[in-house]
C-alpha cells in the first residue's frame, strides 16, 4: 500500500498496521528532515509531489518489492507540504516471516522511491535563500 | 504536422515557466521534440537525461510519439524521500 499525505506521519501507528501472527520480523526506515545539505544550512524543505502518479508508481515499486521478496506486508507513506527540521518526510514499513527479506524489501522500496517518484523537494537555507534539490541550478542556490 | 497540446509543468520547471501548465501548439513529434522546444523558450537547463516524461498519466519513454490532445507532464530531475 502507498499512501500519499499532508498530516504529519505517525509511524508507531503505521507500524501497528503491519502486526500479523504470521510474521516473525518487521523491518521499518524513516526518512527525516537534516539541517544541513551539501554545506548548507537548511532551515526546512518543501515537498511537491504529483500525486497521481506518485502513488501509481509507488504501487509499482512495492508490487516488485513483493516479487521479490516472500513479505507478508510491505506499506509507503510520503508526505508532501511544508517540513521542519526532524520531521518524517517517508516511512516504509515491511512484515516478514523472517528479518532477512524484511531488511531486503524495505531497502529496495526506499531506494526505488527516491528516484522513481515524481516528487520534489525545495530546500529553504538559513541564509534566505532556496534550491531545487537534484537539479543542476540548485548549485547556485538562487 | 502542428498539434495541440496541454504542458504541465512541476517544480522548478514551474519556476522557469511562470505557469504550472500552458496550451502549447508544436511540430514536435517525439516527447524529446517536445522538450528541446521548450526548453529553448523557457531557458531550462537541466538536461534530458535527469529528467523524466509522462504522457496522459502514463510515465513514457523520451521517444514516445506526441499525439494532438495529449496532456504532457514534464518532470525535473526527482528528490522523494
Amino acid at each position: 500500500m502507498m499512501k500519499m499525505v499532508t498530516d504529519p506521519i505517525q509511524p508507531e501507528e503505521l507500524r501497528r498496521a503491519l502486526i500479523d501472527p504470521a510474521a516473525g520480523a518487521y523491518a521499518g526506515f524513516e526518512g527525516w528532515i537534516r539541517n544541513r545539505n551539501e554545506g548548507h544550512e537548511v532551515l526546512r524543505l518543501e515537498y511537491e509531489a504529483y500525486e497521481p502518479l506518485a502513488l501509481k508508481e509507488g504501487e509499482k515499486i512495492i508490487a516488485e518489492a513483493r516479487a521479490k521478496y516472500p513479505v507478508l506486508h510491505a506499506h509507503c507513506v510520503h508526505r508532501s507540504g511544508m517540513l521542519e527540521i526532524g520531521e518524517c518526510a517517508v516511512w516504509v514499513g515491511v512484515a516478514s516471516a523472517h528479518r532477512d527479506e524484511a531488511f531486503l524489501a524495505c531497502r529496495y522500496i526506499i531506494d526505488q522511491v527516491k528516484v522513481r517518484l515524481p516528487i520534489w523537494k525545495k530546500e529553504h537555507y538559513t541564509d534566505g535563500h532556496s534550491g531545487w534539490v537534484n537539479c543542476e541550478r540548485c548549485a547556485a542556490h538562487g | 504536422m502542428s498539434k495541440t497540446i496541454e504542458v504541465r509543468y512541476f517544480a522548478l520547471f514551474r519556476e522557469n515557466a511562470g505557469v504550472d501548465r500552458e496550451s502549447v501548439t508544436s511540430d514536435a513529434a517525439t516527447a524529446s521534440e517536445l522538450f528541446a522546444e521548450l526548453r529553448d523558450r523557457h531557458g531550462s537547463t537541466e538536461p534530458l537525461g535527469h529528467c523524466k516524461v509522462a504522457i496522459n498519466d502514463e510515465m513514457v519513454g523520451w521517444d514516445a510519439p506526441i499525439q494532438d490532445g495529449d496532456s504532457i507532464l514534464l518532470f525535473p530531475p526527482v528528490a522523494g524521500g
